[in-house]
């Protein structure tokens, strides 16, 4: 069977050079702006930065994806335009792609550029990766992290895009591209602004009651000194519902899908992805090389891989919440 | 002020009983709304209505004079979802709001005009021209999109703006249902527990602060969007059908207020106090203005300044 290639993330040039360090196949990134969906302080690549990282990971083998995977607006479409031109111009492997009128543009002026459809994009069906496919000839599409193992193998069977997985890192329990709770509390977006829960919108504060955290002022959370306070991501906050005080929305959990690595295997999955561009050089070294040895492990012999239990305490030591879960790939709320 | 704007009403978000759901499109066949969007937009489980119900509420508000709208489904995930999605574009009768870029593939291949529902992640001019090359007649803009980035958009012409201006915003969708969470139940045996929210299950901060409210699979603003005193600047952003989106209570109510300032019967400033009694939470606009969806400033035109007519 075809080897699953392993995608890793590159926030910074240390961490491209971690990743590829350490064995991703290749490596995912954006540039200093909204148009991508990491936009974060002190995070992502300037041309120079990105000819640097591109140079660095061509040189060991490693693909450069560049993620352009918000969506264009009106007053700054140019600012897409100009990145996906850099990005060809500078010979990116592939572009990561969200909006069907930046794809229509890539198509019309890049021809060669190979385009991959983002999770952003919310194509949970083969009717939507095959709109895409057929109308702007994507190589590859992301899936949300909504969908059940069984499901993206009956989607894969009607397509013949090939399919990346997210397998480790943060958890979006809402479909990528579909979640606007960010905007609604603070103003930004995933899809327009490129961060949820940005930063500049949260505030740490220490009360009687324990540590709060709020987001433009509202409450996420409310810690007491026994428990570590994570930050205020919206979703993952302790709401009342119906007198009941509670994770409403999802736990502050990260996804681990080692133990699914043959199953993802035996389907064809072409790509793993992991996620966290926000993340440390230092975690994505960790990460990257925990599933470097499980891929090649069930390269190997995938009947007899079991995830080591040193690969999960490796990971465990640097996941958020410290909690792992399959995520919908196999769903214990189903 | 006398404007040409048409009012819609939205596809019904929540789950309400047969008698209820029906007696409520019985009483819409006599309000003062042009178009009428019909159809399980939400989850998939939901099955007091079926297709065919729908397609006959769709008839009889057709004869009533109205324009019916089949809306889809937005979350698409599984073959069955499919296969309601293909029977639903192959009715071929009525209009269909595309919720998914798959039902948008669809229907391009049938060459049926479509509209292309709020959740299609329209930002952008090239998008815009490229759905209505594949047939949208109508398109409603994401419900987080600002009026000023609306007039920027260069709407082609022929293609009509339809925007999200009364109701709780539809904010997120899962895979997960947060209503069988809340109950402690499995999505696949939740015992339908949205039948005892008809306007969302409310999620409060631990201050007790109004913040969202749970509908099943989707999340909700717990405050009321409502662009009523905002039609000046509607007017100058090009829009041209306004949606209201169903509410459980006063929702006749709702539209005669809509339907008044459409006339020029209730000016724009009057509208908030009038509706603050009808509406099942605080009100908000922030969107409107760019800011934090949950805003609200009762403040008019000030993004569009001079752009606003006299």
């Amino acid at each position: 069977m075809p080897q699953i290639e392993l995608i890793c993330p590159a926030g910074t040039l240390p961490a491209l050079k971690a990743a590829v360090d350490h064995g991703a196949d290749g490596v995912y990134l954006g540039l200093r702006d909204n148009t991508n969906a990491r936009n974060f302080a002190g995070l992502n690549f300037d041309e120079r930065g990105l000819c640097d990282g591109l140079s660095y990971a061509h040189r060991k083998g490693a693909k450069v994806l560049l993620a352009l995977n918000t969506y264009p607006q009106p007053a700054t479409l140019k600012r897409w335009h100009r990145a996906l031109d850099t990005a060809a111009g500078i010979g990116v492997d592939a572009v990561i792609l969200a909006d069907a009128g930046l794809m229509a543009y890539a198509v019309r002026t890049h021809p060669a550029l190979r385009l991959h459809l983002s999770v952003q994009t919310s194509a949970t069906n083969y009717e939507a990766v095959n709109f895409y496919r057929e109308r702007f000839g994507i190589q590859r599409a992301v899936l949300p992290r909504v969908l059940s193992l069984a499901q993206v193998e009956a989607l894969m069977g009607h397509t013949e895009v090939e399919i990346e997985l997210f397998g480790f890192g943060g958890l979006c329990v809402m479909v990528e591209g579909r979640c606007l709770l960010s905007s609604y509390a603070c103003g930004d977006s995933p899809n327009t602004f490129g961060a949820c829960s940005p930063g500049h919108a949260v505030r740490w504060v220490e009360t009687p009651r324990g540590m709060e955290t709020r987001l433009n002022g509202v409450l996420i959370d409310c810690y007491t000194p026994h428990e570590k306070a994570g930050y205020p991501t919206l979703c993952k906050g302790r709401f009342q519902v119906g007198g009941d005080t509670y994770y409403a929305l999802e736990e502050p959990t990260s996804l681990n899908t080692l133990a699914l690595l043959p199953e993802m295997a035996r389907m064809g999955i072409a790509a793993i992805k992991i996620e966290g561009r926000q993340r440390s050089p230092a975690y994505v070294a960790q990460v990257t090389r925990v599933w470097r040895m499980a891929i090649d492990a069930v390269k190997r012999d995938p009947a007899a891989f079991r995830p080591a239990p040193t690969w999960t305490a490796a990971l465990d030591t640097v996941s958020e919440g410290k909690m792992h879960t399959l995520g919908a790939y196999n769903r214990p709320w189903k | 002020m006398e404007v040409t704007l048409r009012l819609a009403l939205g596809p019904l978000l929540y789950y309400w009983s047969r008698e209820d759901t029906l007696a409520f499109y019985a009483a819409a066949a006599g309000w003062p709304v042009g178009i009428v969007y019909l159809g399980e937009s939400v989850c998939s489980r939901r099955s007091l209505l079926r297709l065919p119900d729908w397609l006959g509420l769709a008839e009889r508000l057709a004869v009533a004079g109205k324009t019916p709208v089949l809306s889809t489904q937005t979350l698409i995930e599984s073959e069955s979802d499919l296969k309601t999605l293909r029977r639903l574009v192959r009715d071929g009768r009525f209009l269909v709001e595309a919720n998914d870029w798959g039902a948008v593939r669809l229907l391009a291949e049938m060459g049926a005009p479509f509209v292309a529902g709020p959740t299609l992640n329209v930002y952008s001019p090239d998008t815009l021209a490229i759905l209505q090359g594949l047939g949208a007649c109508r398109w409603v803009p994401p419900v987080e999109m600002p009026g000023a980035m609306l007039a920027a958009m260069q709407i082609p012409a022929g293609l009509e703006t339809e925007v999200f201006a009364y109701g709780r915003l539809p904010l997120a969708y899962s895979a997960r249902c947060f209503t069988a969470r809340h109950y402690n139940l499995q999505k696949d045996d939740c015992q339908f527990r949205c039948l005892d929210h008809p306007d969302g299950l409310l999620l409060n901060t631990r201050e007790g602060h109004p913040f969202l409210a749970i509908n099943g699979i989707q999340i909700q603003s717990a405050q009321v969007l409502s662009l009523a005193h905002r039609l000046p600047e509607l007017v100058a952003s090009g829009v041209e059908v306004l949606r209201l989106s169903p509410q459980h209570r006063h929702m006749d109510r709702v539209v005669q207020l809509f339907h008044a300032l459409l006339q020029g019967a209730l000016a724009p400033a009057q509208a908030p106090e009038r509706l603050r009694a009808l509406m099942p939470g605080a009100p908000c606009d922030g969107y409107w203005l760019g800011e934090a969806g949950m805003a609200y400033r009762q403040h008019l035109g000030q993004h569009l300044g001079a752009r606003l007519p006299p």
